[in-house]
């Protein structure tokens, strides 16, 4: 074996680097050691990410051609990292109090390994690799959300996502053992793709469709596959909320943008256009109509993600790489835009422990800082301009609409006045925040600096990427750069 | 970038924005002197821009657009910030700066958080500048919608009556037409260049192509009139107007009914009819029939209100259906008429608005039964009000005459009976107009007074009077002197009168 083949997984081995040095920390050092582990870790993590973003991908297929590291993954891999590190920042109050710090070692390790899980699925061109990685992501995050031992909510969350993720594995398996059929044996991206691209449509290619669908479906919560959404936002502690409805939903739509256009091209308009099609109106319907009667704020962004996925999919109806340029800014604007938003969650339920929208009346009279921050990240989900959040719902659109089909049309139609609805639920939070004549119950606070620093970090993405095209022009020369089997079928 | 004097028009509101958020919500003059120089530096500028512009026509120049600069934005849709005016859009320009300028004066002692509301107010006005001087069709739909949002919290939080209900409604119903409106642009971006041409979102550059197929355009062109058209208040999607206007306060109403609802009538004449003009041709008269319901159907309601906001936002109804309606006649004098309606009504409404604004002032109430006499009592405000209902009811000498005139002449020349009889309903809208004006004025100023504590209130301030004044000015201006803007805007109209004509 050549081990020079693994210098091509640098952003790998840089995560596996942080996630040893942590652990041999957390494992060796004292308790007065451990109190410098939240920092370490967060600046370990940050100088990890610079590296991502700036070393360039080597972009050749190693290990027989099961793993790329191409300039498109990696640039997916810098996004997650940004969202993670923004995630380390706002958890780290809640990971050094009193119940917690103990096992915080265990939460850093823990999501280092799910990310570290996600990089392997979406640099993955084997369905082998393509499961550990989903695997590897999904287990330990089941552990990360039944973190509040203490709390029955908490362990209620968590043996409904284990019990949603072990079932949805195992019909992505059986997907996928139909697809084996096809492919004459064989599991790599591209041998499967060549096998569908000669043979001819079957109902078994489209069950199997079906059950991959299903199966990836169930870590974007799209509908029906999201049933376990709200409960498990709502139970988990916020942190853990809040990088379970970003990073792991962005990972998981790249890997799935990257399978059904790579395999299953051939078949996108005989088999999986209309299924997506279905798939994407009733995630962005359901999502939104749901999240309109919530009251309690996690809930209400639970479902407020669902809906979100369902906008994030539509790049993959584009099948082409505008469509997956999109498709990544609009995972970065979402990351930025939904961390700010937990931010805000966060830190007034650490302080009071309120969690209800009606809370929230009032809220500029007491902390004004904080409600313009959700201000804005509310309208950035909402789309509103100069937000990012409308340039990455715009550019996701255009995208879609690049082969003129009028079906294709008449989804964006659907998406859009499905944006009008969602404006009406994120306005209740801004109502609440600025209209609503109560006296505020949320006391004036201080938010703590690392924090402050996390939700500064989101206001500006929120603020200036949407107005300066650097990212969106980042992930478009990445994909321009990378995916040639966008070229394959003409599409 | 910054050597081009349109730009500005979007960088000294973003620096009113800078220099509001570094003043404290308690130091109002900060605040207020903040809004003054900057809305005086915009009127400056607007009123340099038109000597400049007719300076440059006189000498010869005739480019469709003039001023134009184009940067590169979003490399890879070929999206640019691509600016640029003609005469109307130098027109509206200067309509807006006038109306931001008096809506500063006119909301001199907003509270609570001024601050946050000049915040807000400078953002719509961001908005609203930038719409005009784009001419990519990408950055337009951007400046329309931050001119929109900025309403939810300014009628919202500062407003009057059912203020949260009537914001969302607001709200929701703009953006669900420009839900429409953005359809119809990627359409229209996504079949800008004949196969293999580079895709553009320049205006200009979609005309010359002219490479959208019939069919094609039939659909864009009402997703398009369609989404403009919900601003421009055409019914049936006129509903948000009446009760928008009524809980909004003063300088928003004023801003709201004087500008924004032009984007509205500017966006159809530039977006749906320049671009779509085939589909102008054959599908006007769905329109004619809408916008000929809201002439009159607006005039009607106005007559039955006996709040003062409703009746002038019922007004805006039919005196906006005016604009859209005289823009579907596709010919040059009902075209020009079209924009003189929009400067006069822009003009007109926002001196009633403020004028409203400040009677509820002073009387708490703006029902027409409660109050009785006012002329004795404040004067100046008095006459003002009749002044605008002058205007407003088409009095030779003032803005609106001139308007109207021009509007009936241009869409009579028509000659088949579906025109004739949308025309001649439409003319009747004047009457009504006069009926509802001449209510409220007898009503409201003369007769007996109906509270005695009304004998105990003052007449305008000197900021109020500023603010009435420069908008009297203005609308007398354009009544007295027309042709000028005939002048500035003869130009504008080729191009989009040569693609009508071009297809016919």
């Amino acid at each position: 074996m050549d081990y020079s083949q693994f210098g091509s997984m640098i952003p790998e081995l840089i995560v596996l680097g942080i996630f040893m040095l942590v652990f041999l920390f957390d494992t060796f050092s004292n308790e007065k050691g451990k109190r410098i582990l939240t920092p370490l870790t967060t600046i370990l993590f940050a100088l990890g990410t610079i590296a991502i973003w700036i070393i360039p991908a080597s972009c050749e297929e190693v290990f027989g051609g099961m793993y790329i590291n191409d300039n498109a993954t990696n640039a997916i891999k810098a996004i997650l990292n940004v969202g993670v590190f923004i995630v380390f920042l706002q958890s780290s109050k809640w990971v050094n109090s009193d119940e917690v710090a103990i096992r915080k070692g265990e939460f850093y390790e823990l999501i280092l390994v799910t990310l570290f899980g996600m990089y392997l699925m979406v640099s993955a061109r084997h369905f082998l690799l393509f499961i550990i990685g989903l695997e590897s992501a999904s287990l330990p995050l089941a552990a990360l959300v039944a973190f509040n031992k203490r709390h029955y909510e908490s362990h209620e969350a968590a043996i409904k996502y284990i019990m949603t993720a072990v079932f949805s594995s195992a019909i992505l398996l059986v997907g996928l053992s139909f697809v084996y059929a096809f492919s004459g044996g064989s599991l790599y991206f591209s041998d499967i793709a060549l096998y569908i691209g000669q043979g001819e449509m079957s109902g078994l290619l489209l069950i199997a469709l079906a059950f991959v669908i299903a199966g990836i479906g169930f870590k974007l919560s799209l509908v029906p596959f999201h049933l376990w959404t709200a409960d498990v936002y709502e139970g988990a502690p916020t942190a853990i909320t809040s990088y379970l409805s970003v990073i792991s939903k962005g990972s998981a739509a790249f890997a799935f943008f990257v399978i059904f256009v790579q395999c299953f091209g051939a078949v996108y308009s005989d088999a999986w256009e209309w299924m997506m099609y279905a798939v994407i109106i009733a995630t962005i319907t359901v999502g939104n109509l749901f999240a309109i009667r919530q009251k309690n704020m996690k809930r209400f962004m639970a479902f407020s993600s669902v809906s979100q996925a369902g906008y994030i999919m539509l790049g993959a109806m584009a099948v082409n790489g505008l469509g997956l340029a999109s498709m990544m800014f609009y995972i970065f604007v979402y990351v930025v835009s939904n961390l700010g938003a937990f931010a805000v969650i966060n830190t007034i339920e650490e302080h009071t422990g309120k969690l209800s929208m009606d809370d929230y009346n009032g809220l500029h009279k007491s902390n004004p800082w904080l409600s313009f921050a959700m201000t804005l990240a509310m309208f950035s989900l909402a789309g509103i301009p100069p937000f990012a959040g409308f340039f990455s719902k715009i550019l996701i659109f255009t995208s879609v609409t690049s082969s003129n089909s009028w079906a294709l049309y008449m989804l964006v139609l659907i998406a859009l006045i499905n944006t009008i609805i969602s404006l009406y639920y994120y306005l209740l939070v801004v109502k609440a925040m600025w209209i609503s004549p109560e006296e505020p119950k949320i006391g004036t606070f201080e938010t703590e600096r690392c924090q402050k620093v996390g939700l500064w970090l989101c206001v500006a993405g929120i603020v200036f990427f949407g107005l300066v095209p650097y990212i969106y022009q980042y992930c478009y020369d990445a994909v321009q750069s990378s995916l040639g089997f966008l070229t394959f079928f003409n599409l | 970038m910054f050597g081009n004097i349109l730009i500005w028009f979007v960088v000294i509101p973003v620096i009113m924005m800078a220099g509001l958020g570094l003043c404290r919500n308690s130091s109002m003059n900060a605040i207020r002197s903040v809004m003054v120089v900057c809305s005086t530096v915009l009127l400056g500028l607007s009123i340099w821009l038109c000597c400049d512009f007719l300076s440059l026509r006189a000498a010869g120049v005739d480019d469709e657009m003039l001023f134009t600069g184009s940067w590169m934005w979003y490399a890879p849709l070929n999206i640019h910030l691509a600016v640029g005016v003609d005469g109307i859009s130098v027109l509206m320009l200067m309509l807006s700066s006038v109306i931001v300028f008096a809506g500063t004066f006119a909301s001199w002692k907003i509270s609570p958080l001024p601050k946050n509301f000049f915040l807000w107010f400078a953002l719509l006005s961001t908005g609203v500048f930038g719409f005009f001087i784009s001419i990519d069709i990408f950055t337009m739909f951007m400046f329309y919608e931050v001119a929109l949002i900025p309403m939810y919290l300014l009628i919202g939080v500062w407003g009057t009556g059912r203020k949260e209900y009537s914001a969302m409604k607001l709200t929701l119903m703009l953006m669900g037409g420009s839900a429409f409106l953005m359809l119809g642009l990627l359409g229209i971006y996504w079949h800008s260049a004949p196969e293999g041409g580079q895709l553009t979102w320049n205006i200009l550059e979609i005309s010359h192509n002219a490479s959208i197929d019939p069919d094609w355009q039939k659909m864009l062109f009402c997703f398009t009139f369609v989404g403009f058209g919900v601003l421009g208040a055409m019914f049936p999607f006129h509903t948000w107007s009446p009760d928008g206007h009524a809980c909004a306060p003063t300088a928003v109403s004023m801003l709201h009914a004087g500008v924004l609802m032009k984007l509205g009538g500017y966006g159809c004449f530039r977006i749906a009819i320049f671009l779509l003009p085939q589909a102008a041709n054959e599908l006007a008269w769905i329109f004619i029939i809408l916008t000929g319901i809201s002439i009159v159907y607006g005039a009607f309601s106005a007559c039955v209100q006996t709040d003062l906001k409703y009746i002038n936002a019922y007004s805006s109804v039919s005196h906006c259906g005016m604009v859209l309606f005289a823009i579907l006649m596709l010919n040059t004098t009902a075209m020009t008429g079209a924009i003189l309606q929009m400067l006069s009504h822009g003009l007109m409404t926002a001196l009633f608005f403020a004028l409203i604004g400040m009677i509820y002032g002073r009387t708490h109430t703006r029902d027409i039964r409660q109050m009785g006499g006012l002329m004795r009592i404040m004067p100046y405000l008095g006459v003002c009000y009749m002044i605008a209902g002058f205007a407003s009811l088409g009095l030779p000498g003032l803005s609106g005459f001139v308007a109207e005139m021009t509007i009936f002449f241009g869409s009579f020349q028509d000659a088949d009976t579906f025109h004739r009889i949308f025309v001649i309903a439409a003319t009747c809208s004047i009457v009504i107009t006069a009926v509802y004006i001449l209510r409220v004025v007898g009503k409201l100023l003369l007769g007996p007074v109906q509270d005695k504590h009304h004998l105990e209130l003052t007449d305008a301030t000197w900021f109020e009077r500023l603010a009435t004044v420069t908008l009297i000015v203005c609308i007398a201006g354009i009544g007295c002197f027309p042709n000028w803007i005939n002048e500035t805007i003869q130009f504008s109209f080729k191009p989009i009168i040569a693609a009508i004509q071009g297809v016919i």
